[in-house]
């Protein structure tokens, strides 16, 4: 199974959340920003991670979903129960 | 104006307790009415556990007709109200119905049949244009909550003012703190008031899923609801009803009825924070029961009783605790401070009624309820909070609060009428 | 204690119009926006009508976090809020933590969402049921999103009297700045423009199976046949007369100087509807006699049993073809809790205006109501107008709005 990129996990973000008020300020600095900066609350997580549990079919632990503070660190949550599932 | 008003009848329907006696016994015994979900297979969801309530509306004295046409969250709310009407003493050819008045509290209103009836005539879910032609006559009822108001309207012989408050779940609380209002303001002598609902159905289970605000400790049900524990993790779905009657404190001794207790203070204030989250501060809380407290003429020190929000979910009781430090300064570790959650689960709507219920029948009993299943104290949470057995002390005045989805926050204060006579 | 509690700002989402001004113009043009369902397919249903708000593009109004949590009422009901406090020059940052609250009327919630959530569980699983369906169709939403987008923390209230709520709202934010906030936010928005919905709606019986729009809803006509329901209502900004007075207030629209609720008793009693009566004490509660009303913005029910109830109490009260009477909501359809709220705000634009806006098609009232029924808009020194509603199981509501003086 293939890997969740930050563009793919943003663009499911607005999908799931709309656009963070903070993201288009963030630049490059993305992955790293936090989501609270980015616009982004617990309800925009739980129903991120809902939509990529479904779509990828994995199992994210969910005190560890709403701990992530970033988008990097929610991916290499995803991205690790990928790694499991494949 | 501003009249004095109490509490003269009471009426519950409560998990494992149908009316007021059952209801007490179970509170007094600390004993937890939650259990694995018996109304529809409870498998497919994270959380499967609830406080049901072993109700059967033609036992309870409920025509057939009736049972057909109201929703559960109605049946409840209606025999609540006869029970409290009868213990009132009050003779329903007695009221005139024009300063008579019924508001009732919920969260969620017709939910169960509403969802019942959309798989109907979404045959299962399979279409999205429904079919009317499989539509019930009272659909539109169950559509909109004031049928709620309107049927215990009928039951009592009301004409005066009657609405149905939906502030999700300070909803119970506020619908008495609205009630209490028309009579202050002489818009009614008589109201009948209190809360119900009757949310256990896959929708609200799933809605709670996802966002983990229900327990996923499905292995111990009895033990699933855990206010103040450290190890709590969510909140365990309930329903019931509690219903009273409240009248003007001169009313009420003009006609020498027993009276439970004087509403001495009600406030609500909004967090403006989050649709679900709760600012860790516990600040509007603490101005609501600041609030209360002023109208009630009492200071912190005056309470031998506060009956928490409790919920059992991690940031509810943080956010509480915090809220009690904040408004009752020193005094909040030395009040007994519990959480009935605990046994009846959160029932939405209607436990803000519940525990007003719960309050009244400390200060009838001289008995305060404990908080079930709390053996880890949590560090952050460091309040006496009454756990496991219940304690025999005398209350004479008594706080109780909630917290709701949308920001609401809401306390009100009950006494003995004869403090605040003085 | 019962100092003035005056309207400071309007907020209007109608059919009519997306604004205060627009539905203005429009109402005073007799300008109906009664036409075929358009967010659904409404082939299958007895009734095809519906009073749709057109061309409103919620992103254009509302930030983009906001509109996957949020039902198309709520939605609604934000950009009428936004109107309301800029109207009155409100800016609630600026004022003190508690100074401002809100309470609304609702009658379904948000039920568009509901049903596609319903939908999810039901055809997928609970797994697919979304984060926002703990909220976003309850019946507090409006209320929650309100406050929270505004930063507002004053007390907060939700009412549910079907279309009775949009006065019965109003009512209780008077209540709250009479008890000392400064400002209360009140009124109604609503509408479930969905299939799940609309059957709902149906199953009354009420509501109108006619297939052209200016026949569908004709109260108090010999042919009337039900309503048409519609979306949207209105939202106000509260505040004492002496508050408005002393802040430099820009616009005061008029004072909310009377109101009452009753309900009726069960069916098949031989007790009189009590209509009459919400009327009376709300009169009362202002301090007006019946001579004094200039206009009532009539309930209008659209069924025959309920356009002869309310027909004879206003019979009783100014006596025959005594008073205009109009229905402006002839032009919208009945928007559930939004409905009276949004005929409040109409009144205190009348007034505002010196017209009386129409009833349209209904061109002549059934003689026996002898109800002086206003057909086309009527220029008239305006001071006090008299607000009825009506919720579906018996709920009445009155109110009393008084010009500035």
């Amino acid at each position: 199974m293939t890997k969740l990129t930050v563009t793919e996990l943003m663009e499911i973000m607005r999908e799931c959340a709309g656009e963070g008020e903070g993201v288009a300020a963030a630049g490059d600095g993305l992955p790293d920003t936090t989501f609270e900066l980015l616009g982004y609350d617990s309800l925009a997580l739980l129903e991120t991670a809902a939509r990529i549990e479904r779509d990828y079919g994995v199992r994210l632990d969910d005190d560890q979903v709403t701990e992530s503070e970033t988008p990097r660190e929610l991916l290499s949550l995803v991205n690790g129960a990928v790694t499991e599932v494949a | 104006m501003n009249h004095r008003v109490v509490i003269t009848g009471i009426g519950v329907v409560a998990p494992d307790s149908i009316g007021t006696k059952r209801y007490w016994e179970l509170l007094a015994a600390g004993r937890p009415a939650t259990r694995r979900i018996t109304f529809f297979d409870p498998s497919p969801f994270r959380s499967q556990v609830a406080a049901e309530c072993d109700f059967d509306p033609l036992r309870e004295g409920l025509s057939p007709q009736q049972v057909r046409r109201m929703d559960r969250v109605t049946q409840l709310a209606v025999v609540s109200a006869r029970e409290c009407l009868d213990d009132s003493g009050l003779d329903r050819e007695d009221l005139d119905p024009a300063r008579t008045g019924v508001v009732i509290g919920s969260a969620v209103g017709c939910t169960m049949g509403l969802e019942e009836e959309y798989v109907v005539v979404s045959d299962g879910g399979r279409k999205w244009l429904v079919d009317e032609s499989y539509a019930v006559p009272h659909l539109f009822n169950h559509y909109v909550p004031s049928s709620i108001a309107a049927e215990l309207a009928w039951e009592v012989g009301a004409e005066g003012p009657v609405s149905t408050v939906s502030t999700g779940c300070t909803s119970g609380l506020d619908s008495v703190g609205h009630a209490v209002g028309l009579i202050r303001e002489g818009s009614a002598d008589v109201m009948v008031a209190g809360a119900s609902d009757a949310p256990i159905s896959p929708i609200t289970m799933a809605c709670f899923d996802a966002i983990k605000a229900t327990t996923p400790r499905n292995d111990e049900p009895g033990r699933a609801s855990r206010p103040f524990d450290r190890t709590r993790n969510g909140f365990v779905l309930g329903e019931g009803a509690a219903v009273f009657v409240l009248e003007r404190l001169e009313h009420a001794r003009r006609r020498g009825a027993h009276i439970y207790a004087e509403i001495g203070g009600f406030a609500s204030r909004s967090n403006a924070y989050h649709m679900t989250g709760l600012r860790p501060d516990g600040r509007e809380m603490a101005e609501a029961i600041d609030a209360a407290l002023a109208q009630s003429r009492l200071s912190p020190s005056d309470l031998d009783y506060v009956n928490a929000h409790g919920s059992g979910t991690k940031q509810n009781d943080r956010h509480e605790t915090a809220a009690f430090k904040r408004s009752l300064g020193d005094y909040a570790y030395r009040v007994p401070v519990s959480g009935i959650k605990s046994m009846i689960g959160h029932s939405l709507g209607a436990i803000g009624s519940l525990e007003i219920a719960a309050c009244a029948l400390a200060m009838e009993h001289g008995v305060i309820p404990p908080t079930a299943n709390l053996h880890e104290p949590d560090p952050e949470c460091d309040l006496d909070y009454v756990p496991l057995h219940a304690r025999a002390q005398p209350v004479r005045a008594a706080l109780t609060v909630g917290s709701g989805f949308g920001g609401f926050q809401s306390a009100m204060v009950l006494t003995r009428p004869e403090v605040s006579a003085a | 204690m019962t100092a003035a509690t005056v309207v400071t700002g309007i907020g209007v989402m109608a059919p009519t119009g997306m604004d205060a001004g627009r539905h203005w113009a429009a109402t005073v043009r007799g300008d109906a926006a009664i036409g075929p369902i358009t967010r659904f397919d409404p082939e299958p249903y007895s009734s095809r009508l519906a009073g749709e708000i057109a061309g409103f593009e919620p992103g254009d109004h509302l930030p983009s976090r906001l509109l996957p949590q949020t039902d198309h009422m709520t939605r609604l009901a934000l950009v009428a809020a936004d109107e309301a406090l800029a109207d009155a020059g409100v800016e609630p940052s600026e004022l003190p933590e508690y100074a401002v609250g809100v309470v609304t009327a609702s009658t379904a919630g948000g039920f568009e969402f509901g049903h596609r959530e319903l939908e999810k569980l039901w055809s997928k699983g609970p797994e697919h049921v979304s984060a926002y369906q703990s909220f976003a169709w309850f019946y507090a939403v409006n209320t929650g999103q309100i406050s929270i987008r505004h930063g507002l923390r004053g007390p907060s209230g939700v009412l549910v009297t079907e279309q009775a709520g949009g006065l019965d709202s109003l009512a209780q934010a008077r209540r709250q700045v009479r008890g000392g906030i400064p400002f209360m936010i009140g009124g109604g928005v609503d509408g479930s423009p969905c299939p799940w919905g609309w059957v709902a709606q149906q199953s009354t019986g009420r509501v109108s199976t006619e297939q052209e729009p200016d026949r569908a809803y004709r109260p108090f006509h010999a042919g009337a046949t039900g309503h048409v329901p519609g979306e949207g209502g209105a939202l106000f900004v509260l505040e004492s007369a002496d508050g408005a007075r002393a802040r430099g207030a820009r616009t005061v629209y008029g004072e909310i100087s009377g109101y009452a609720a009753t309900f009726d008793p069960p069916p098949g009693t031989d007790r009189p509807p009590t209509l009459r009566r919400a009327a009376e004490l709300a009169l009362a509660d202002a301090g007006v006699t019946a001579r004094e009303v200039d206009v009532v913005f009539a309930d209008a029910a659209g069924v025959p049993e309920l356009d002869a109830i309310e027909a004879d109490a206003l019979r009783a009260l100014f006596g025959p073809s005594g008073v205009p009477v109009t229905a402006p909501k002839t032009m919208t359809g009945r928007l559930g809790a939004g409905g009276a709220a949004l005929d409040l705000a109409t009144a205190l634009l009348a007034i505002r205006h010196g017209v009386i806006p129409p009833t349209v098609n209904v061109p002549r009232p059934a003689p026996e109501y002898e109800l002086d029924l206003v057909s086309a808009p009527r220029r008239a020194r305006l001071s006090v107008a008299l607000v009825l509603a009506r919720g579906h199981g018996g709920f009445n509501a009155a109110m009393v709005v008084r010009g500035p003086r």
